[in-house]
């Protein structure tokens, strides 16, 4: 106790190199906190609209399908088989076409993938059932990044070229019928989707599909046939992949913070076993032992910690509140980075993750504070008392 | 046998001034348009928005299964070669990458560096009789040349144009103008051939304008700058290891 009350009239008496400290070391507490809270929101704002609007439960692949090679799309299709086919009719698997397909938007070429989906499908959470209008053209569903860059509206009706099964061409109208927001861009940017039956007949691939989704909450979960099934942790391997780059990034800027306010720390610790010198050896004089010389040194370390911690929360949770509650807004063209991603993120603060960041930023100061005192240890307490440097 | 007697038949068509049959005049197109081997220099220009780009190319080709471009200009593709056998393809990149790449056959389908032709049409030569059957429309002065008129549908399913329309050159016997159809009947490409040369007894395109007609694009020009008829090319040319030579 009476080392803390030592402790605690030193740092008050220290003054506004004290407070320069605390602040310092309050500010690499609170931005590793935000930091974190920010790619937590993230992590599950994107996991949640990829497997609402992409990837369901899971995902079947045909067994030639590679979403990284656009040319093997040609192959990349088959008989949907009786299996899946079930799950189909209880809505349970949407299946998908897909085929590499070239757009005139206002006379301008734009290669595009075309997506043929079931319009009546809830699987995902595209708007398929405007895809059952029955019209002169062929109806026609894009996100808004797709309508944006191509300059389309509902109602718009663009020229659509492709080749079908036999490598033949053919060409048609498509008309633009819903746009829909999605923070998925893998289903947005460059993909037109339109009703399945009806690009199977265009394609001359009735029964076919290239993917086919399986609904979130249960259904086929085993590979069928030659349809392989790719599941959350192959599908989000990517994007988890990024989240932790992301929080590697953040973790060299929190070291950057750190070191700062372990500088400060330290610098304040030495200074003061320099100039307290008499203190000591009068300390030691009086009776007390080496180590609780220390002890009282150490522990002004560690207020520092703590007073930081108070100040942060004094300040930043407030900020990180209201942060939290009205969100980021992220900056325009975030999304072309291919990444889902909405136009806000609200940072997600979990207990642990602040308790974690808390704990490693104290212990990591006690040891900063810890340090400079070892030179305590090896005073001679006369010629402490004398002021003399050692 | 066969071929004396279209022969026959075609000069006596001629001689009584006698519309030939559409298999007669499509036989003779093939005759002049279709070769064993060849080499040929060739300018390509790709009219773009704002500016125009230019490609030479070198190509040696036999017959409609195997084909080697090298490109001569600009300095940036200069060197890269493309080798067609049959549906594989492969790319070589000179120094200082010096590395041959496979390529999925489908990238035959793709246009060759954002021109309205695609590698298909730019290594094409294969015959027009083989794939297609035709019918006489009737006749037209076309660039002022006097031309049978010709429909042709696909006859081959795995052709890249359902149908053709295409306006015959009645002396020279060449295609001098075309349109080219999807299986709906859209439009989607036309070709001129606005110049046209004599050798080996054969007349060929020199300057041919393409257009991808849906789209509100300027075009590509394919300049024919040279050809060598049933050149001597060694089979190596035509190999992984001809690439790098």
């Amino acid at each position: 106790m009476l080392s803390i009350k030592l402790a605690w009239r030193n740092l008050i008496g220290a003054g506004l190199r004290t407070w320069l400290n605390v602040f310092v070391l309050s500010l690499s507490f609170l931005i590793i906190i935000w930091h974190k809270g920010i790619i937590a929101g993230w992590d599950r704002q994107a996991q949640r609209d990829t497997i609402n609007d992409e990837i369901g439960g899971g995902v079947f692949w045909h067994k030639n399908y590679d979403p990284y090679d656009i040319f093997t799309l040609v192959d990349a299709h088959g008989k949907i088989p009786e299996k899946m086919q079930t799950e189909i009719k209880k809505d349970k698997l949407s299946p998908i076409l897909i085929t590499q397909a070239t757009i005139y938007p206002e006379g301008r070429v734009q290669t595009i993938l075309l997506k043929g989906i079931i319009h009546s499908q809830t699987v995902v959470n595209i708007p398929t059932a405007k895809l059952s209008t029955n019209m002169e053209e062929i109806p026609a569903v894009i996100g808004t990044k797709m309508a944006k860059n191509n300059n389309l509206k509902v109602g718009d009706v663009v020229t659509a070229r492709w080749r079908d099964a036999n490598g033949v061409f053919d060409a048609d109208e498509l008309k633009i019928v819903e746009i829909f927001k999605t923070n998925v861009p893998t289903i947005d940017n460059g993909q037109v989707w339109i009703p399945l039956s009806k690009m199977q007949s265009m394609l001359q691939m009735p029964g076919e599909a290239t993917i086919a989704i399986t609904a979130k909450e249960d259904g086929l979960r085993k590979n069928v046939g030659s349809w392989i099934f790719k599941d959350h942790n192959y599908l989000l391997k990517e994007f988890k992949e990024m989240i932790k780059m992301k929080n590697f990034g953040g973790y060299v800027m929190w070291l950057v913070l750190l070191s700062l306010a372990w500088l400060a720390i330290f610098d304040t610790q030495v200074l003061s076993i320099f100039r307290r010198q008499k203190e000591i050896g009068t300390n030691i004089a009086l009776g007390m032992t080496r180590g609780q010389v220390i002890k009282i040194f150490t522990v002004e370390g560690v207020m520092y910690g703590v007073l930081a911690a108070i100040l942060a929360v004094l300040y930043g949770a407030p900020l990180l509140y209201l942060q939290a509650k009205n969100g980021m807004v992220m900056p325009e063209g975030s999304d072309e980075y291919g990444m889902a991603i909405s136009d806000k993120i609200f940072p997600y603060y979990s207990f642990g993750m602040v308790l974690i960041t808390a704990t490693i930023t104290l212990i990591s100061v006690i040891i900063v504070s810890f340090l400079p005192t070892k030179r305590i240890a090896k005073m001679n307490p006369t010629d402490a008392i004398r002021g003399k440097v050692q | 046998m066969k071929k004396f007697i279209i022969g026959i038949l075609m000069i006596s068509s001629f001689l009584f001034g006698q519309t030939p049959t559409a298999e007669e005049i499509l036989q003779k197109i093939d005759d002049n348009m279709v070769f064993e081997k060849a080499i040929t220099t060739a300018k390509m220009i790709i009219h773009g928005r704002s500016r125009s780009r230019t490609i030479t190319s070198k190509s040696w080709a036999k017959g409609n299964d195997l084909a080697m471009v090298e490109y001569l200009s600009p300095a940036r593709e200069k060197g890269t070669k493309m080798l067609k056998t049959k549906n594989k393809l492969w790319i070589y990149t000179p120094e200082p990458t010096d590395r041959i790449i496979s390529i999925s056959g489908h990238l035959l389908r793709q246009s060759v560096m954002g021109s309205d032709l695609s590698y298909e049409d730019m290594t094409d030569n294969s015959s027009m009789i083989d794939n297609y059957e035709a019918k006489v429309l009737g006749d037209e002065v076309i660039l002022g040349r006097k031309c049978w008129i010709l429909e042709l549908i696909a006859k081959n399913k795995k052709i890249a144009y359902y149908s053709r329309k295409i306006w015959v050159d009645i002396e020279r016997l060449l295609p001098i103008k075309e349109e080219r159809f999807a299986k709906s009947g859209k439009l989607l490409k036309t070709t001129e051939i606005t110049e046209a040369f004599f050798q080996d007894n054969r007349w060929f395109p020199r300057h041919m304008p393409f257009k991808d007609a849906l789209s509100k694009g300027k075009g590509t020009e394919y300049i024919l700058e040279s050809i060598e008829f049933d050149a001597d090319i060694p089979e190596y040319y035509f190999t992984k290891a001809g690439l790098k030579r």
